[in-house]
């Protein structure tokens, strides 16, 4: 009798496959002929189908897929019962074994049953473990679609949970500044020092180069418009007053957000994971004073003298745009820029800097001190930590416009 | 199935037989992430200088009943009684201050990362006392040494293996010579030698101070070899099935499961 059906071979690239009399057999790109399994099935009047596994049954030779026991095997009508038998079955691994669980739970679904008492003690044993496995008690959470209704509500309550979490954050933190002023913090300086380092010296590099371009771009952004009306020496007036009260302090937010809120997060959310802040709570050692303050205290501390930093090497890039695109010497340009830039303007750009720096630290801090528990809960603490510091950072520049602008300075 | 030793779900708290010096009392417990009860109506003692064991299947609540006693989690229901104080009901500063009396070994050592050996034991000293810093500094590498980590004072927690993090965040624990001792799956990760070793410590830290000491366990040959009581926390009914010595339960065992968990399934 010719194929009654096929056996799937999809993990083996470098075989051909070839069926003969319900006998399976690859050859390698060679045309090496393999041993290979065989699936002999045989059906009675009864509707009891015997199936004979031999052969050499290996992973990624290929393997048997049920449905073809039941979908091609009609010749008697159909199947009530499937005995199998092994029939010079030289190896097996657990290909065999999938093929005949694949046929159980096929047959089961059919209500056909399957005698395996036939096969060796191993193979029994294995079913018999694969078949045993029990259930869980706990269903899965429900993922049931929910009403738009029900998936507002429960992201109000979401929100008002992450606000309450929020509010309790602030009020440790300033309870945690009183201690600090009564001399009663726990707050290690050496901490404080590292962190002061990691925050200023190591963010030298990457403030030059981002606040240099900036100023590149302002100047031919400004040079570009002035140059229209013969006004190109007000480009110094522009580049200086944009990088001291508002681009310069929010250029130095925005990096130490991407770099050390994320630094914050990743450090505290690893210490929640790995208890250690919790060892810190039940030790009577408050995490707010030996975590976040120092960390709140440096970029409160860092973020002005970086924006100080920026500042200067955003006017010099603006200088030399100027120089190139509109010949304005570079002492013209400071000149010009020295008539604007009065000491006021420089202390609203760091007040502006100093509510920054707390910002993106009050963010890193928060959310690794409310990280999950598992690695990826660092990840979304860091990604937040993030986005939560650029957010706070725009709004008070926002906040902080306004007020000086009804302050008229 | 003797009373006094064992107590099943059938019985009622009052039913239990109290030995003299309770240090730990645990009323009518229950246990909850806001709607999700893990566990409910938990009564039981922990007498003094006795070591306590918390068994039960993984995610049946063992560890979540410890942070209920070491004060990270507020009970949803019941009270936490130490020496008859309600742990609780006190006020925040009144906690902290008991739990002065707690060493706690976390289940992954859980030493701060950015401190040496010494520092972690010398950080707890000196948050709770005024010893002058020589001082404070002889107590710290004491207690590395009575772990066995003399040599490892300035060492990172990074530099040394598991078991050695183990044994120093040990050494924290038992810093201020706490009057009870946690530990939270000890033998986790831990190759059968180490957790011997371990378990022979914990035997001599009870000997020799007299220390409560109250173990969250699944391992089989530390139940037995250190337990002096016990209490069986219950997946499917999610409240206690057993309390007793452990050799007792299994001699005895009041329910099933509890036979089933203290033989591996082999009985």
């Amino acid at each position: 009798m010719r194929s009654q059906y096929c056996i799937n071979s999809p993990n083996a690239p470098l075989t051909t496959f070839y069926f003969v009399s319900g006998l399976h057999f690859h050859r390698d790109h060679t045309g090496t002929r393999l041993d290979a399994l065989r699936i002999t099935p045989v059906s009675d009047s009864k509707g009891v189908l015997t199936v004979s596994l031999g052969g050499e049954w290996r992973y990624g030779v290929g393997t048997g897929h049920p449905t073809t026991l039941f979908d091609k095997q009609h010749s008697h009508g159909e199947i009530k019962k499937i005995i199998f038998v092994e029939d010079d079955l030289t190896f097996w691994d657990s290909s065999l074994i999938s093929f005949v669980k694949k046929t159980q739970d096929s047959a089961k679904r059919k209500n056909v049953s399957v005698d395996v008492s036939r096969l060796s003690p191993g193979i029994k044993k294995l079913l018999e473990i694969a078949s045993t496995i029990p259930a869980l008690n706990d269903q899965p959470p429900e993922r049931a679609q929910h009403s738009i209704l029900l998936a507002l509500g429960f992201s109000s309550m979401r929100w008002t949970h992450s606000f309450a979490d929020t509010l309790e954050f602030i009020g440790e933190l300033l309870l945690s500044f009183g201690r600090f002023f009564r001399g009663r913090a726990n707050f290690r300086r050496v901490d404080f020092l590292q962190v002061l380092r990691d925050c200023s010296a190591n963010s030298l590099p990457i403030v030059t180069l981002i606040s240099f371009l900036f100023g590149i771009i302002l100047a031919f952004i400004g040079a570009a418009q002035l140059k229209i009306f013969g006004a190109e020496i007000y480009v110094a007036d522009l580049v200086g007053i944009a990088l001291v009260r508002e681009m310069g302090p929010m250029m130095t937010a925005i990096i130490l957000a991407g770099r050390c809120g994320a630094a914050f997060a990743a450090q505290i959310g690893t210490m929640t994971v790995n208890e250690e802040v919790d060892a810190l709570r039940t030790t009577g050692i408050s995490p707010i004073d030996f975590l976040v303050l120092p960390r709140v205290f440096s970029l409160a501390l860092m973020t002005p003298l970086l924006a100080l930093y920026a500042i200067f090497f955003g006017i010099i890039g603006g200088a030399l745009t100027s120089q190139i695109m509109l010949g304005i010497s570079f002492t013209q340009f400071i000149t010009e820029a020295q008539n604007i830039l009065t000491p006021t303007q420089f202390a609203l750009g760091l007040i502006k800097s100093f509510i920054y720096g707390i910002l993106v630290a009050f963010a890193g801090a928060l959310n690794g001190i409310h990280c999950g528990k598992s690695a990826s809960a660092v990840g979304v603490a860091t990604t937040s930590a993030v986005v939560m510091g650029i957010v706070t950072v725009v709004m008070a520049g926002a906040v902080t416009t306004y007020i000086y602008n009804l302050l008229g300075v | 199935m003797e009373t006094s030793s064992t107590y099943t779900a059938q019985q009622k708290p009052s039913e239990i037989k109290p030995k003299d010096d309770v240090h730990i009392r645990v009323e009518g417990l229950t246990m909850a992430y806001d709607d999700l009860i893990i566990q409910q109506d938990l009564t039981f003692d922990i007498h003094r200088g006795e070591i306590f064991i918390v068994m039960g299947s993984s995610g049946c609540g063992k560890s979540t009943l410890m942070r209920h006693l070491i004060g990270l989690m507020r009970p949803a229901k019941g009270k936490i009684l130490y020496d008859e104080k309600d742990f609780w009901g006190m006020n925040e500063k009144s906690r902290v201050q008991m739990m002065k009396n707690f060493g706690i070994l976390y289940q992954s050592g859980a030493l701060w990362s950015s401190m040496t050996l010494a520092e972690n034991v010398s950080t707890v000293i000196e948050h709770y006392t005024d010893l002058p810093k020589d001082e404070v500094k002889d107590i710290a590498y004491l207690k590395l040494s009575l772990v066995g980590l003399t040599g490892f004072e300035d060492f990172y927690p990074s530099d040394i293996s598991g078991g050695m993090r183990k044994r120093a965040g040990l050494a924290r624990a038992i810093a201020l010579d706490p009057k009870i001792l946690f530990f939270d799956e000890p033998s986790a990760g831990l190759d059968p030698i180490s957790s011997r070793k371990l378990d022979d410590l914990i035997l001599e830290i009870k000997g020799s101070l007299g220390t409560t000491i109250v173990v969250i366990t699944h391992e089989l040959p530390s139940i037995f070899a250190i337990g002096d009581n016990s209490v069986f926390l219950d997946t499917e009914t999610k409240t206690m099935i057993a309390y007793g010595n452990p050799k007792e339960l299994l001699e005895n065992p009041p329910q099933p499961v509890v036979r089933e968990f203290l033989t591996r399934g082999e009985q």
